[in-house]
């Protein structure tokens, strides 16, 4: 089976449909992508693009794929032996699962959140410098700059300042997610993945999260891996549905919401997925 | 289609499907009833109409109510939101076809016991039987799902506003005629224009049900004939400017 693609759906063309938005270029292409666990074959070949400084969201079932396409665009499998992928994920036009390429250029520009948050073990403001000492030589007030800065894009700015030295584990879920976040933020990437960021936390929590979301991209290019559909509706311009590892849908939300081409698509959203 | 894993959420689905139908069924008998009021000059009936009405409108809260607390529920999206979109707007178009209904049935009792000749009347009867027609066949494509069958009905409405504009004509003619008509002809030209409304709300239902079972609107401009406010009947031997 071929992934059902509206062979006339154009990404740019339809985000421009919106009156707000403008038409977005690929940051992302995925091009004829194959992924292989060991002998399985987790994702069968996927196309399709991720358009720059718009929320893209990919849903679907458990063990649909679309963690491990979250983790190609961050090579994250490079950390496992008997992973492999074939094809090519195309970051502005360069072909990051190439082997000749260095995993960790690939994480300073594309930058990753998980479903629990994981803050290291140490203070709020040591949490933000530790990756960026690891690229960039910052004196003492250009790294009190930085740090402010990330604390401000990820809305956690009013709440830390006056504990920036305390331990980043005496914080509460929410915001040790942002913290997260506004690590990710701190070497300034162009790309943010988002695992499930919202899965461990409260309603508020995550209002204030989708809240993030909405800001950051004004200047960031946003994937987000979701199980809630409602927050796949709320927030993404455009949604991927994946299942048994293939690509069946990709659409504006609002269009995969109320009108999806597929039966697939439409039977997982309404939940009626046996 | 596949179940929900939620059981429960097709029961309220199915449950709030079948009360539209069983409204639908309701405003059909009302429509039916005041037109046979009106032809059989039957007070009784046209009484009953007026009555019936206020469960017309209960139904439409009944029906609103439940899709609310779905909507709040179950958060539901694609097709199942249309489902419930739409039964909230059919619902709405049903309750006026009621209001309508029960209009008619108000000047049949009105106009009992005033001089009244059948003939009156036939055109009335020939309007209402095509737009009972279109009524039961939308709430047929209502229940099956089917839009090619909305399709039809919303493509047959220019049939009843020509038939109305002709009827306009033929009922100030009795009045010219002899103007111990002209009561009477007032109060069926009224039931004519609400006949004709109701045809009108039909189509409505047609473009919901299209748009329920498919996901798309039906082009936005539809076979109009309803030419009565542009007619006129000129008095015979007079200019019409005179």
């Amino acid at each position: 089976m071929t992934s059902a693609v509206d062979p006339t759906f154009n990404l740019s063309s339809s985000v421009a449909a919106r009156p707000d938005a403008p038409p977005a270029p690929a940051k992302i292409k995925v091009e004829n992508l194959q992924f292989y666990y060991g002998s399985n074959h987790a994702l069968r070949n996927i196309n399709f693009e991720v358009p720059e400084k718009r929320v893209t969201a990919m849903i679907g079932p458990s063990g649909c794929g679309k963690s491990t396409l979250l983790r190609i665009f961050n090579r994250m499998y490079d950390l496992y032996p008997g992973q492999r992928a074939e094809g090519a994920v195309l970051y502005d036009g360069v072909n990051i699962v190439g082997k000749e390429l260095d995993p960790t250029i690939v994480r300073t520009r594309i930058g990753m959140v998980f479903q629990k948050p994981t803050p290291f073990p140490m203070s709020i403001y040591d949490n933000i410098a530790f990756g960026v000492k690891l690229h960039e030589k910052l004196n003492k007030a250009q790294m009190d700059e930085r740090v402010e800065w990330c604390l401000r894009k990820a809305a956690i700015w009013d709440e830390t300042k006056d504990r920036l030295h305390t331990s980043a584990l005496g914080m509460s879920g929410g915001q040790q997610q942002r913290l997260c976040i506004a690590r990710t933020i701190a070497v300034r990437p162009e790309v943010i993945l988002l695992d499930e960021p919202t899965s461990a936390l409260d309603p508020i929590s995550t209002s204030k999260i989708e809240d993030l979301i909405d800001e950051l991209k004004q200047e960031f290019t946003i994937v987000i891996v979701t199980h809630n559909m409602q927050q796949a509706a709320r927030c993404a311009d455009i949604t991927a549905f994946f299942y048994l590892g293939e690509l069946i849908e990709v659409a504006p939300s609002d269009v995969i919401f109320t009108n999806p081409k597929e039966i697939k698509t439409r039977d997982y959203i309404t939940g009626r997925f046996g | 289609m596949p179940e929900h894993t939620v059981a429960s959420f097709d029961q309220e689905l199915k449950e709030i499907g079948r009360k539209v139908v069983e409204m639908g069924g309701l405003a059909e008998r009302l429509v039916a009833d005041s037109v046979s009021s009106l032809i059989k000059r039957d007070g009784a009936l046209a009484q009953k109409v007026v009555l019936l009405d206020s469960t017309v409108d209960q139904m439409q809260r009944e029906i609103e109510d439940r899709a609310i607390l779905v909507i709040a529920k179950r958060q539901p999206v694609a097709n199942d939101l249309r489902e419930i979109v739409s039964a909230i707007r059919i619902a709405n178009d049903l309750e006026r076809i009621g209001d309508l209904a029960k209009n008619v049935g108000k000047r049949v009792i009105a106009i009992e016991g005033e001089y009244h000749p059948a003939k009156l009347v036939r055109g009335v009867e020939h309007i209402s039987d095509l737009v009972l027609e279109q009524l039961k066949e939308v709430l047929d494509a209502y229940a099956a799902r089917n839009e090619a069958r909305a399709v039809e009905v919303w493509g047959r409405d220019g049939a009843i506003d020509t038939m109305y504009t002709s009827l306009f004509r033929e009922l100030l003619t009795y009045m010219m005629e002899d103007p111990r008509n002209i009561s009477v002809c007032t109060h069926l030209l009224f039931c004519a224009k609400n006949i004709e409304r109701i045809g009108d709300h039909a189509t409505n239902v047609a473009e919901i049900v299209y748009y329920m079972v498919t996901g798309q609107n039906l082009p936005e401009s539809r076979p109009k004939a309803d030419a009565s406010s542009e007619t006129t009947v000129a008095f015979p031997g007079r200019s019409a400017q005179a």
